[in-house]
């Protein structure tokens, strides 16, 4: 590998690490969801109902690592943290993993 | 901006399905023109590089939070047709592992993310950039290309939530999908993104870019002549 490479790649490695700014940060303001992203119990708060079609379709995926969070919801925020530092390598992983085999396969067949 | 299940009718999720499918597809046609092996780590970089800087929510006052997606960067520094599928594939992959955005949405959102951002920040640093540009010149464009590109995806977002309960709603009139009109999600998404997400798109765009113009002796997509 490239002296730039690594150094990119370093890069990388580092943003994983500060990663937790993310979840931490938003807690410490107290804020809530992205604006339109809110799950069922929020969306039913904000308008006292909840949409027909909505309720039908808003659970059709359960994703096996919800909110990048492996434990559960009520787990202490360091150890979100941890989680959350450990969903970001998974992330990586996967991305470059995926983009890495499809670009190799493009080659391949040129 | 990852639109969840249940906001978006079938109506709209599955044209912009279609749109995705067609530029994605096309996106890789054209990269395996371009593609050379020494590329692979780069593309690879790319797509694990926006999927963390989207890990960076910014909580802005109101009580919501945002970040910036990356596609900006990508676009200027491996060209817009790379972007599309490398944002594209991180896209899918918060959907579906992380459930970061929804299936049904999957299409709206690599439209939003990995379509128009790539595509209006790229045209924009063409634009403004003009011939031989020094570094502050280079850093102006490069700012304004992230933050445009991501207001313009932000406001696409709102008009995509906003049109819902014109196109579908009950017997009793009240909307199926989400609920909110357009004069209420365009403000919205207007203000949180233009005063505060896009900032911080542009600045992540031109502080990498004007880092790899000054400090590392590779050609970049967006400083080619001719281009697109």
């Amino acid at each position: 590998m490239s002296s730039f490479n690594k150094k990119l790649w370093v890069g990388i490695l580092v943003l994983a690490v500060l990663a937790p700014i993310g979840l931490v940060l938003p807690r410490s303001f107290q804020s809530g969801d992205a604006w339109g992203e809110w799950g069922t119990e929020t969306l039913g708060k904000l308008l006292g109902y909840v949409p027909e079609g909505f309720k039908r379709t808003a659970d059709l995926w359960k994703a096996p690592v919800r909110d990048y969070n492996l434990g559960s919801e009520s787990a202490s925020l360091p150890a979100q943290s941890g989680y959350y530092i450990l969903s970001a390598f998974i992330g990586i992983v996967l991305a470059a993993g995926i983009m890495y085999v499809l670009s190799r396969m493009l080659l391949k067949r040129k | 901006m990852h639109i969840p299940d249940g906001y978006l009718s079938p109506q709209t999720y599955v044209p912009l399905y279609a749109v995705w499918v067609s530029f994605f597809g096309v996106a890789l046609k054209k990269i395996k023109n371009e593609l050379a092996a020494k590329h692979v780590p780069y593309l690879a970089m790319a797509a694990a590089f926006s999927f963390l800087i989207m890990m960076f929510n910014i909580p802005v006052p109101g009580g919501t939070t945002g970040h910036a997606v990356g596609a900006g960067i990508v676009a200027l520094l491996l060209g817009p047709w790379t972007a599309v599928v490398a944002i594209s594939v991180v896209l899918v992959i918060q959907a579906l592992v992380f459930g970061d955005g929804g299936i049904t949405s999957l299409g709206a959102n690599c439209f939003n993310m990995a379509i128009v951002i790539p595509f209006v920040s790229y045209w924009t640093f063409r634009a403004v950039k003009g011939k031989d540009a020094g570094t502050r010149h280079i850093f102006a464009a490069s700012f304004l290309a992230g933050y445009l590109g991501l207001s313009v995806a932000a406001l696409i977002t709102a008009v995509e939530f906003g049109i819902q309960p014109l196109i579908a709603h009950g017997a009793d009139g009240r909307p199926l999908y989400a609920p909110y009109p357009l004069s209420v999600t365009v403000p919205a998404m207007a203000v949180t993104h233009l005063l505060a997400f896009s900032i911080f798109e542009g600045l992540v765009t031109a502080l990498l870019f004007t880092y790899f113009v000054r400090h590392e002796n590779i050609p970049l997509y967006a400083m080619k002549r001719g281009g697109l």
